[in-house]
């Protein structure tokens, strides 16, 4: 720092020193009379100077040794740099090298010059020394010091750089020692340049959960421990372990537990299977509940109000609609609900049309599926007729086009049926038309009949896996065997079409042939009938027994007319309507006696109901879209009020019969209503009644 | 069982009976594995303390806590009547010797 010593007067001394580079003590007060005052030279003429201030300043004692300047020259500033050099170090020290082989100024001299030091008595705690004395010390210390020393010393040397800068003289090697640090939690911290700083981190919010598992779960137990109850136990086992052996000698176990190993294997396979298997068809029929909603709802609740207004009158609400897209090319060819799941029935698929035949198919449907059937199985030859089992749900026998018979089993998961007849085992040589199950034989064999054109009626038997064919009756025509070429008697059968057996007495039947004929036949007597009713001009399609009425029954037929006659009465019917077009299926209601069903091939159903109107239908509907379809078939469902109708295309339409075309006759009240079957007949006798009268009342 | 003439038989059976001292399970509901191991169990501290019933059963007891979890109990006698609760699947009723009647449940 250069400072400038302003002085009149600068001594001599004063002015050897600044030359020098000393820092003098020159304390500089403007105003004041500078007093030269140096250490070394303390002359009395400062003081000389100073107290004769006062005295007149001419005469000046000078000491000997001064230089003589004149004024001007006194007057002189001189600026004096003060640097930081050592004025009393060397300023060009030569050396010898060695190398060069002369002399060399060394460029830079050491400039450090040491005013001062104090010999410390700090040791460094890595030193050997240090070690020691903290070994004596003890470990613990020794760490708790290291730690505060450390966070110490960074703070130390931080400060000591700064006082360094700070102050200009005294470079003091400061050496890191580990000082007996103030023990006990203490922190030293840096005055200068220390802060704090803490940060905390986000807490998870905390929540309570409880849960309490179900303990395990308990059960009771008592008994007696008595020593005879240990000794009747023991008795017992004896007993028990000597009937195994016995058994065991007896039957051949090895295989049965072969069997039931492979048994079980299948079935935790199936296991999986089947439970998703039985979970998708939940679902399944869910969807289709929820799809179908509003029809289920309507064939669960709906009744026509209107038929209040209508006089007598009811109608057919279409429900659901069931077809499968591989049998829509073949025409439905029978119909039939199950006696025992009551939302279940069997279509057959096949064809009519005798120069179009394919193959043909067995669906099985439930209501509460509609979009898809629940069983299928599909066959070679068409399917003509099928008839469920009334006993055994799960069997169905079957007629085909190529004249043979089937039963199928739907438990099963084969798609073949379990029997199958053969040209070898006497099947028909003409299409079936009609197959009927029959109560069971005296071996508890089932069997079931049926008929076809080749004027055969033969019962079929299920003998373990056989069928075994019985020919009934032949359907012999009028007239008296014709002559062949050969002259053998040839005997012309007629063609039966359908047959249907009576509910009550078991041996008797009908039999309806192509050519229009009824026969009343007994399973008693195979060549001959008990009577024969000319009832139509063309084929006999259907004929049914009353449901209730022992005597009645209803036919039928492709000559557009459908008639009802009394079994004893065999020279007319006693009821004839005209439906216009060709008759394809009749059935009776399995409530009333006097409610029938009809479909014809302009695609109408028609209800009557005899005991309200005796010749007009109470409902003439018509139930498919396109006029072109024939309705082939119609059932009633034994407990709701539906009738399931196939037609041509092979779609099944389901309809609910208004309220009007299921009444059953109100009584006068008080008098208690008997429903049943007596009710029944007598309302039939009643009406046969008025038309057996002379003609006064039809 | 006949009685009379086949009365003497009958002795000759219960005394060759009891020399067949088989274990005889009366009542278990316990799986398969535990049944017979709680079977062995018990025969073999039968066998072990056939004088001290307390010790057999306290053998028992010991091994099924430590075998099969906490809170067993078994009884050990020849003559006794109980109705107790247990855990479902974790019980057996048996006889043995002839003349030992043991039951172990757990119940905790």
């Amino acid at each position: 720092m250069p400072s400038k010593a302003k002085g009149k007067q600068a001594t001599p001394a004063q002015q050897q020193a600044a030359k020098r580079g000393r820092p003098s003590r020159v304390s500089v007060a403007p105003g004041r009379v500078p007093f030269a005052r140096d250490d070394d030279d303390m002359t009395e003429t400062g003081d000389g100077q100073g107290g004769e201030d006062w005295m007149q300043p001419k005469t000046l004692v000078k000491p000997d040794d001064q230089l003589d300047l004149s004024e001007t020259e006194l007057k002189e500033e001189y600026t004096r740099i003060l640097t930081a050099n050592n004025p009393h170090a060397p300023q060009n020290i030569v050396r010898f090298s060695f190398k060069e082989r002369c002399f060399k100024q060394t460029s830079s001299v050491d400039q450090l010059a040491i005013h001062f030091a104090l010999d410390g008595n700090m040791l460094h705690k890595d030193s050997d020394e240090a070690r020691r004395q903290l070994a004596k010390m003890g470990v613990g210390e020794a760490i708790s010091e290291q730690t505060i020393s450390e966070a110490g010393e960074e703070k130390k040397e931080e400060a000591e750089e700064e006082k360094e800068g700070a102050e200009e003289a005294g470079d003091k090697r400061e050496e890191e020692t580990t000082t007996p640090a103030p023990t006990g939690g203490q922190k030293l911290t840096n005055q200068f340049n220390f802060s704090e700083r803490a940060s905390q981190t986000y807490n998870n919010p905390y929540r309570e959960r409880g849960t309490a598992t179900e303990p395990p779960p308990r059960a009771t137990f008592s008994s007696n421990a008595t020593q005879w109850e240990i000794y009747d136990a023991y008795v017992e086992d004896l007993e028990r372990q000597e009937k195994s052996k016995e058994k065991k000698q007896a039957m051949l176990k090895k295989d049965e537990e072969k069997t039931k190993k492979k048994l079980t294997a299948v079935e935790t396979q199936g296991d999986d299977i089947s439970r998703i298997a039985r979970a998708a068809k939940i679902m399944e029929r869910m969807v289709n509940q929820n799809t179908f909603d509003d029809i289920a709802q309507d064939f669960k609740y709906w009744e026509d109000v209107s038929d209040d207004f209508r006089d007598q009158e009811g109608t057919l609400l279409p429900l659901w609609k069931f077809s499968y897209e591989k049998a829509k090319r073949l025409a439905v060819t029978a119909l039939c609900w199950n006696p025992k799941y009551i939302d279940l029935f069997a279509v057959g698929h096949g064809s009519y049309d005798f120069m179009k035949q394919s193959q043909g198919m067995l669906c099985c449907y439930s209501l509460k599926n509609p979009s898809f059937p629940e069983y299928i199985y599909p066959v070679d030859s068409g399917i003509m007729c099928l008839d469920i089992h009334p006993e055994h749900p799960y069997l169905c026998a079957v007629g085909f086009y190529d004249g043979s018979v089937g039963v199928y089993s739907v438990v099963e998961k084969n798609v073949k049926p379990l029997y199958r007849s053969t040209a070898k085992t006497g099947k028909h040589t003409d299409p079936v038309w009609q197959v009927a199950w029959q109560k069971d034989d005296l071996d508890n064999n089932l069997n079931f009949f049926s008929v076809a054109s080749d004027g055969r009626v033969v019962s079929w038997t299920l003998v373990k896996n056989e069928l075994i064919h019985t020919d009934i009756i032949t359907l012999n025509m009028d007239g008296a065997p014709e002559e062949g070429p050969d002259g053998t008697q040839i005997v012309t059968l007629g063609s039966g079409t359908c047959f249907d057996f009576h509910k009550q007495t078991d041996y008797l039947f009908l039999v309806g042939t192509e050519e229009g004929k009824i026969h009343k036949c007994s399973k008693a007597y195979s060549s001959q009938f008990l009577d024969t009713f000319d009832a139509h001009h063309m084929a006999v399609y259907k004929v049914q027994w009353n449901t209730f009425h022992p005597k009645i029954f209803i036919s039928c037929s492709a000559d557009w007319s459908v008639k009802i006659w009394d079994s004893s009465f065999t020279k007319g019917p006693m009821f004839t309507f005209d439906l216009g077009s060709s008759v394809g299926d009749v059935a009776w209601a399995p409530y009333s006696s006097t409610v029938f069903a009809a479909v014809t091939a302009d695609g109408k159903v028609f209800v009557y109901d005899l005991n309200i109107n005796k010749y007009e239908p109470i409902c003439e509907q018509a139930v498919v879209q396109k006029k072109k379809t024939k309705l082939t078939h119609i059932a009633f469902n034994p407990t709701h009020p539906i009738v399931v109708v196939g037609d041509d295309r092979g779609h099944v339409t389901s309809v609910k019969l208004s309220p009007n075309l299921r009444k059953v006759p109100k009584e006068k009240k008080g008098v208690d209503t008997q429903k049943g079957p007596e009710v029944e007949i007598a309302k039939m006798d009643k009406l046969l009644a008025l038309v057996r009268e002379p003609p006064q009342n039809k | 069982m006949e009685e009379g003439a086949e009365g003497k038989k009958e002795e000759k059976e219960t005394d060759i009976r009891r020399l067949q001292t088989y274990p005889l399970i009366r009542h278990s509901d316990m799986n398969d594995e535990m049944r017979t191991e709680a079977m062995e169990l018990c025969v073999t501290a039968c066998e072990k303390f056939a004088s001290n019933n307390e010790n057999a059963a306290k053998m028992i007891k010991e091994s099924m806590d430590k075998k099969f979890g906490s809170s067993w109990h078994a009884i050990v006698g020849e003559g006794y009547g109980f109705e107790i609760t247990h855990e479902v699947k974790n019980i057996i009723y048996m006889f043995f010797g002839g003349n030992l009647a043991i039951t172990v449940w757990k119940c905790s």
